[in-house]
């Protein structure tokens, strides 16, 4: 039966896709194969969502090795979700790609972003669905490296640096994860996620795990961009072309903050985080990032970077939620790891038809873009609208979370920051809605006409799906909540 | 048609209005009747409602659940249909004295005007009908967005300063502070419904009902206590039918509308009353009010004068909140009414003296009421309304609010009131003393574009009929008090008589 083997196949399909790409050569051909991967791979984790809201969470065995020497994928609710967003972006990103890319990538290299956007691809739906700790570092080199190629295929020339400067903070962070996940191994002598866990208890006071612990989160730290090892983050969103911004923005750190999630409450438990006190350390390192990186943005001056470190303080409030360790604050957590996904991809596609059109993304250029591309900004205001968090928005919909979790706790400190760092994001939203509204462009520059209805539609999916899971929040609340429980549970 | 799918409608029609606005765009007189139909179908829809209200029905209707427990609700009551009423009623009026002034004054991208119009009165008619907070925070903030473009309607740099000081605090009161207050209670009591009697009694202690208080109190910005007043006179560098309709009635009321909604139906008069932190809220309140009229007093800019007259005329309304008596509660509803009618009338007469000769100062009015007779009678009117003097509608709600401030034994507030009207007399009445007794400036010092030559020249017809209908109503709600007092009872008659 094909079904028992969704599992698997939402890896090796875009796996063993990439290098079909690779063999094509040609844009034409292997932008259609990414495409119909990405589909495949979204309609594989609809099912598998679908399957495990209803019915028990899926393991599948890989080469039918029993759990703990084989390795073992196991889905549930959090993962399914995850991977939902994943295969959701990449298959939105497929059908937006080919108009930005042709402008930003040479045309002899494009097959080249397709075999790496595969890879990515399926390294990120591979650390989400494998319950192995190995395997997901497996999985977390495949995705890193295909990254740092498909940043340095950016027009210019700093793109090669700033993938340079990931490369090395990347694999530092790998590295930490893989010696954590050694020293974990040391102490258990297994692998597979569900096996530590029942044995780390006996070994949970010791100094070796106390260690591991330490590495395995600056390790994912580091990748999640989490802050303050956040630096490779603003320069490789910056360079990269719009369209693999877009990409990593939704997922990439995402995937990160679910391997966290992973490695805190499936392999470890609440009690172990809140022994070492690493809850406390996440909640000063969110509350700083939401501050300090919201008013960093509000002084860029291109708009890429702006939202890169508005991602940045966007992270730090998952960070705050998960910190909680409460069921609500898990759940907001989880939350704002799908909503935040949908909103930034939309604001860097966004950014992707303004290149296309006016061939910068300098706040200053985007004068006047509010009347020659009246859709590419509206959906720039609707996505944005959804960043600071009104209402009938996603963005809201996880703030409420949050900050119900904040009072919860009676975090009136907590409560009253996020909501200021709402402000901040106001503030370095509306400067670029003003410009693009209010000041009229510069006489004399070629008149520029609306993105091409290829990207449009694709944007307004996204923007459309800010708005209706803004409304419609029984999936993605049911999702959350489930995801909470479940991870809140497996402590003893 | 069921009350529940009118309420629906009444939500609706502004935004099929807007749409049709959009569409017709490049045909302006088609437009503009797009712009009446819907005024006039918005306010058929509510007015149907009446009937319903009156019989004692509180209809209802869910159309959503956005969060688990928590609806988008709307739901008829008194005190929001009253508010229904003025914003619907009063923008068939205000559309008509538009088309006057846009047209009058050539203004730019006037399809964006009217369509964020609508858009904002759709919001507006949410507030009013809003089941709980949540419903009420949302088309709350829809309105501050929705107004922002029409504040920022020229374009021009003081335009967009005005417009950020306008958005920053709208929006940093209420995410920074509404929002907080909303899920506090949302934590504390597990409801956001409004019930009569409040839901917070026996839900949090004393103190932290005095602190959710000022939240929610400063959290809704748009009620313009001081100091978070500056977005109101900021918002004046709109084109003037925004500033009459959304800036003395729509976004203003919502406000003050919001606040007594916040007393009456989350804390509950009772509950307010043993508290005990009313008196704080309620010193601010009469401080803002007095305080506010001074400055308007010392404003050359006659709109500007007209925005300070309008926080301190707010205050009044959240003074009597703050009050917590039947009658004081009555009264201050009863003034949404009644300044509204009041202030449109005095912001539609400013506008028209700008469109007819360009005029925007009270120190450049002398003599205007012999060019514009019928403008300046209806200043008049509106300016006793505001002062509170009979026979003009804000005469009753002025003394349904010292009624109440006497039935809380608060006589400090009945003088703040008296006070305060001898002040809105200090900065109205010189300005109907220059337009009628001062001679015309002779023609070499004034200004180059008025024309003093030939008789009466008064602003274009359309702006000139909504002028009269205003002023009309603001007369006929001294008759008609009596049955608004009937209508909002239901809302006084929770309260224990002291």
């Amino acid at each position: 039966m094909i079904s028992a083997h969704l599992p698997v196949l939402q890896v090796i399909l875009p796996l063993l896709s990439a290098p079909l790409c690779l063999l094509f050569r040609r844009t034409y051909p292997s932008w259609l194969v990414a495409l119909i991967m990405s589909w495949a791979s979204f309609a594989i984790a609809a099912i598998l969502l679908g399957q495990v809201l209803t019915g028990e969470p899926i393991s599948y065995l890989l080469g039918d090795w029993a759990a703990p020497w084989g390795i073992e994928y196991k889905v549930d609710v959090l993962a399914a979700f995850v991977l939902l967003l994943v295969s959701g972006i990449g298959a939105i990103i497929m059908l937006f790609a080919p108009g930005s890319i042709a402008a930003e990538i040479p045309e002899d290299r494009v097959y080249l972003f397709y075999t790496m956007y595969l890879l990515t691809f399926s390294g990120l739906l591979g650390m989400v669905i494998t319950g192995d700790v190995f395997n997901l570092f497996v999985f977390l080199e495949i995705s890193s490296l295909s990254t740092y190629v498909m940043i340095s295929l950016g027009k210019s020339r700093r793109a090669m640096t700033a993938a340079f400067r990931y490369l090395v903070l990347g694999t530092v962070g790998a590295t930490f994860y893989v010696i954590g996940v050694g020293f974990l191994y040391q102490m258990t002598g297994t692998l597979n996620m569900a096996d530590v866990a029942d044995k780390l208890p006996a070994v949970t006071e010791t100094r070796t795990i106390l260690v591991a612990l330490g590495f395995l989160t600056v390790g994912i730290g580091l990748k999640l961009g989490l802050f303050p090892v956040h630096l490779w983050l603003p320069n490789a969103y910056t360079y990269a072309p719009s369209v693999v911004t877009a990409f990593l923005a939704a997922t990439a750190t995402k995937v990160a903050v679910y391997a966290l999630l992973r490695i805190y409450f499936t392999v470890f438990d609440v009690e172990a985080i809140e022994a070492y006190p690493l809850d406390e350390a996440l909640l000063l390192l969110g509350l700083a990032a939401i501050v300090s990186m919201s008013a960093v943005a509000i002084f860029q001056t291109d708009v890429k970077r702006l939202l890169a470190y508005s991602s940045v303080a966007q992270l730090g409030y998952m960070i705050i939620g998960i910190s909680f360790l409460t069921i609500t604050g898990l759940a907001a957590g989880v939350l704002h790891v799908f909503n935040h996904g949908l909103m930034k991809a939309a604001l860097f596609m966004v950014i992707a038809c303004v290149f296309l059109r006016i061939k910068s993304v300098k706040i200053e250029d985007m004068a006047g873009l509010g009347k020659s591309m009246p859709l590419t900004m509206a959906a720039f205001v609707l996505a944005g609208f959804s960043l600071i968090g009104i209402p009938l928005t996603v963005g809201f919909v996880s703030k409420w979370y949050l900050i119900t979790a904040s009072i919860e706790q009676s975090n009136w400190i907590v409560a009253a920051l996020i909501l200021f760092s709402s402000l901040l994001a106001v503030v370095y939203f509306w400067k670029v809605v003003e410009i693009a509204y209010f000041r009229p462009r510069n006489d004399g520059a070629a008149p520029i006409s609306e993105a091409p209805a290829l990207m449009l539609v694709p944007l307004w999916i996204l923007v459309g799906a800010n708005i209706f899971f803004g409304i419609h929040t029984d999936l993605t609340i049911t999702s959350a909540m489930a995801a909470a429980q479940s991870l809140m549970e497996v402590g003893p | 048609m069921t009350p529940e799918l009118t309420i629906l409608l009444a939500i609706g029609v502004p935004l099929l209005g807007s749409a049709a606005i959009l569409l017709t765009g490049k045909f302006p007189n088609i437009r503009e009747t797009a712009t009446l139909v819907t005024a006039v179908t918005l306010f058929l829809a509510v007015v149907s409602l009446v009937p319903v209200l009156l019989a004692g029905g509180r209809p209802s209707v869910t159309p959503l659940e956005i969060l688990p427990g928590l609806d988008i609700t709307f739901t008829v009551e008194p005190l929001g249909m009253l508010f229904g009423l003025i914003a619907s009623g009063l923008w068939i009026v205000n559309s008509l004295y538009s088309i006057g002034y846009m047209r009058g004054n050539k203004e730019q991208n006037q399809t964006r005007f009217y369509f964020f119009f609508a858009i904002a009165l759709s919001s507006a008619v949410g507030v009013a009908f809003a089941g709980n907070m949540l419903t009420l925070f949302i088309f709350y903030e829809i309105l501050t967005l929705s107004t922002y473009p029409l504040v920022t309607h020229s374009g021009k740099p003081e335009a967009l300063k005005s417009g950020r000081t306008y958005l920053g605090i709208l929006l940093s009161t209420s995410i920074g502070l509404q929002l907080l207050a909303i899920i506090w209670t949302w934590q504390a009591t597990g409801t956001l419904d409004f019930q009569s009697g409040g839901i917070l009694e026996n839900k949090v202690t004393s103190g932290v009902m005095a602190i959710l208080l000022f939240i929610y109190m400063y959290g809704i910005g748009k009620a313009a206590l001081m100091p978070i007043h500056r977005w109101l006179p900021a918002a004046m560098v709109a084109p003037t039918p925004v500033s009459a309709l959304l800036h003395a009635v729509a976004v203003v009321k919502a406000g003050v509308f919001t606040v007594l909604k916040v007393v009456i139906y989350i804390f509950g008069i009772d509950t307010l009353n043993g508290s005990g932190a009313s008196f704080a809220l309620a010193s601010v309140a009469a401080f803002t009010l007095l305080a506010a009229s001074i400055v308007a007093f010392r404003k050359d800019n006659l709109k500007a004068r007209l925005a300070y007259s309008t926080i301190s005329q707010l205050s009044y309304i959240v003074l009597a909140a703050a009050l917590a008596t039947g009658a004081s509660i009555i009264g201050g509803s009863m003034h949404i009414a009644m300044h509204a009618f009041g202030k449109i009338t005095l912001f539609f007469c400013a506008g028209a003296i700008y469109t007819a000769h360009h005029l925007t100062k009270v120190s450049e009015l002398d003599g205007i009421g012999r060019k514009m007779p019928i403008t300046m009678a209806a200043f008049l009117i509106g300016s006793l309304s505001i002062i509170g003097l009979p026979p003009m509608g804000g005469a009753w709600s002025k003394w349904h609010i010292m009624l109440g401030a006497a039935e809380a034994d608060q006589l400090i507030f009945v003088f703040v009131f008296m006070a305060s009207s001898i002040l809105s007399a200090a900065y109205l009445f010189p300005i109907l003393a220059r337009a009628f007794f001062k001679p015309l400036p002779n023609m070499k010092s004034s200004s180059a574009n008025v024309n003093f030559s030939g008789g009466i020249q008064e602003a274009p017809v359309f702006s000139l009929v909504a002028i009269c209908i205003a002023a009309t109503g603001t007369f006929l709600m001294f008759f008609y008090a009596g049955n608004l007092a009937e209508m909002l009872a239901p809302l006084a008659s929770s309260v224990t008589k002291p």
